[in-house]
């Protein structure tokens, strides 16, 4: 990604493209120029945020209240094999139907 | 009306009290109600699937059980519906997303998951009649639920306008009848927003004080389930009955629950509320106005004390919103990929485009705008200046409320700038649609509970008919019990009560 202030450059449609592949969305053309089209209006507006000065201001994660507790390290049951495969669209001794992804050639 | 149908018009602690008594069956009711369901639903769009089966099924067994003495849970017999966010075992759950169906369109052939979230088990096990899974925006990303991947659900008070959103189909279940109570989830206004537009109460709780195991994460540093009700007390029921330490959510709170409907009743003389000036500046429709300072005087009136306080930062909410939520959700969505559950791109020749054709094809256009700009604002080069600086801004707001809870007990605000706007109004300019949750949004960052009663509706004009306006009441965090304690008195006063839509098939909701 390019490190220019953001402000300074608006988005355009290769970047959106880029963005796409890394989402894991297969976009048509017309997607992707409306997507640029929308993305650059809402960054304007959320470019308002640059009116603050945040120097010093810690950043909030998580507004929980509590500490997060610890389960035991005790094994339990898990999600019988069956029940675990019953809505995928595809199985294949008895697993995950996926295309290859492994390049044997 | 008939006796059977005044029975379904009885508050939702008369009827449980009823059941729980043995004067009136459990599947008496569920029968009335499934068939009052099938008269209305199709022209409201609450209901996504109905399990009619299911339903009378539980509702016998809940008589059989009152039948051998066993004492029956506080929602005996009561119809709860509940957000297709919400996973119910082995009934389908879409999130009203096409990417969560096996043939991408029919809700009913919905991914069916192997358990119950928390919640859902919690109401079923106090004995309500899970009615049916409700119409939403898709993956809770909207503010009208027209971003539903099946149909739009609509305002009973006018068929032409939204019933708010995330949580519509909810709202309009309890609005119009359908339903006593309902669960819904709040990320940015997700519960509060479509009570405020159909008149109903719903309550944000406390930030972790629900358990969200088998709620379908969107961004999870907001995300909250909470409850639907006709009235007050009946939100105040279903909220004790969830809320609580759940051993499959670590981000769940062990506080002690507090009796949320013991609340309703004391008094609140002496409570100081707090009025910021930045939630009645511009952008507030009139009306909206009128009603809400119409209800602060109601609440003066009942001996508490207005004071003015300042949340300055309220106008950078709806921006660290944008941000935060997205960022969140880019991640939270990337589990669906067409390999475990629901649609599958057929033909795809390698991994990669199963996963971008599945994606492309099972998410509609506002989930995917989103997964974008999260995704964009998680980039290295971009994610100083836009996650980082909206998680600084964040604290702002958070500090903000910290501030203001020193001088106030509770801040009151309005819910919506607007009241229920029409259908397609806003779908072709997301930053609009985004602004109708400028005043629900900063509760959501700051993690505190928040809720929404009616007040006074708008009058009727211009072939315009009375809509309803709701009052937002905030509190500090694990507070909630001060937010019923208000809205109870609020609600015995206010000139919304006892109104309810007519729905021109010859019956009011209630």
């Amino acid at each position: 990604m390019p490190s220019d202030p953001p402000a300074a450059r608006p988005i355009d449609e290769a970047e959106v493209r880029s963005i796409a592949r890394l989402a894991h969305l297969d976009l048509p053309d017309d997607e992707i120029q409306r997507l640029t089209t929308d993305l650059a209006s809402i960054l304007a507006y959320v470019r308002q945020l640059e009116e603050l000065d945040v120097s010093g201001v810690a950043p909030t994660s998580s507004v929980l209240l509590e500490r997060l507790p610890l389960r035991p390290d005790a094994p339990h049951e898990s999600l019988p094999h069956e029940l675990a495969l019953r809505e995928a669209p595809r199985v294949s001794e008895d697993g995950f139907e996926v295309p290859a992804f492994v390049d044997e050639g | 009306m008939s006796e059977n149908a005044s029975l379904l018009d009885r508050s939702m602690a008369d009827l449980a009290g009823l059941v729980a008594r043995g004067e009136v069956k459990a599947e008496l009711v569920a029968s009335l109600l499934l068939d009052r369901i099938a008269a209305r639903n199709a022209a409201l769009g609450a209901y996504l699937t109905v399990q009619r089966d299911e339903t009378l099924a539980a509702a016998r067994a809940i008589d059989e059980k009152r039948a051998r003495g066993e004492t029956l849970g506080p929602l005996a017999g009561v119809p709860i519906a509940i957000k297709d966010a919400l996973a119910t075992r082995d009934v389908p759950t879409t999130a009203a997303s096409r990417i969560l169906t096996r043939d991408g369109a029919d809700p009913a052939h919905g991914f069916r998951p192997p358990y119950d979230a928390t919640v859902v088990a919690r109401v079923r096990n106090a004995d309500a009649l899970l009615v049916g899974k409700t119409n939403m925006d898709e993956f809770a990303m909207g503010s009208s639920n027209e971003n539903s991947a099946f149909f739009p659900a609509k305002n009973p008070w006018d068929l032409t306008r939204t019933p708010g959103g995330s949580s519509g189909g909810s709202a309009v279940a309890v609005a119009a009848g359908l339903a006593h109570g309902a669960l819904g989830s709040d990320t940015g206004g997700s519960i509060r927003q479509p009570a405020a537009l159909t008149g109903t109460v719903g309550v944000k709780p406390t930030y972790g004080r629900v358990s969200r195991f088998g709620l379908f994460a969107f961004a999870s540093s907001l995300d909250q389930v909470g409850p639907f009700a006709s009235d007050v007390r009946g939100a105040a029921r279903i909220l004790r009955v969830i809320a609580g330490r759940d051993p499959h959510d670590a981000t769940s709170l062990a506080a002690p629950v507090d009796d949320y409907e013991a609340a309703c009743g004391r008094d609140v003389k002496g409570l100081r509320v707090g009025v910021p000036e930045e939630y009645f500046a511009k952008g507030l429709d009139p009306e909206v106005e009128a009603s809400v300072r119409a209800a602060l005087r109601g609440i003066e009136g009942l001996g508490c004390e207005l004071r003015p306080v300042r949340l300055p930062h309220t106008r950078y909410a709806v921006a660290t919103y944008y941000i935060i939520a997205t960022a969140e959700a880019s991640s939270n969505l990337a589990r669906y990929d067409g390999v475990r559950y629901g649609l599958r791109a057929k033909d795809a020749p390698d991994l990669g485009a199963l996963y971008a054709r599945t994606r492309a094809q099972g998410f509609g256009r506002e989930v995917k705008r989103r997964i974008m700009l999260g995704t964009y604002v998680l980039c290295a080069g971009y994610y100083d200046a836009y996650y980082l600086r909206a998680q600084r801004v964040r604290t702002l707001i958070r500090r903000d409320f910290e501030e203001a809870f020193k001088e106030v007990d509770v801040i009151a605000t309005p819910v919506s700038p607007t009241t229920a706007f029409r259908l397609g109004e806003r779908t072709e300019d997301p930053l609009a649609m985004y602004l109708a949750d400028i005043y629900t949004l900063p509760a959501s960052l700051a993690g505190v509970p928040a809720l929404s009663v009616p007040c006074a509706p708008t009058a009727p004009r211009d072939g315009t008919p009375s809509l309803p306006v709701g009052l937002h009441l905030v509190a500090p965090p694990l507070e909630e019990s001060r937010l019923f304690a208000l809205a109870h008195a609020w609600e015995q006063i206010s000139p919304a009560r006892g109104l309810r839509p007519s729905l021109g098939d010859g019956g009011s909701a209630r």
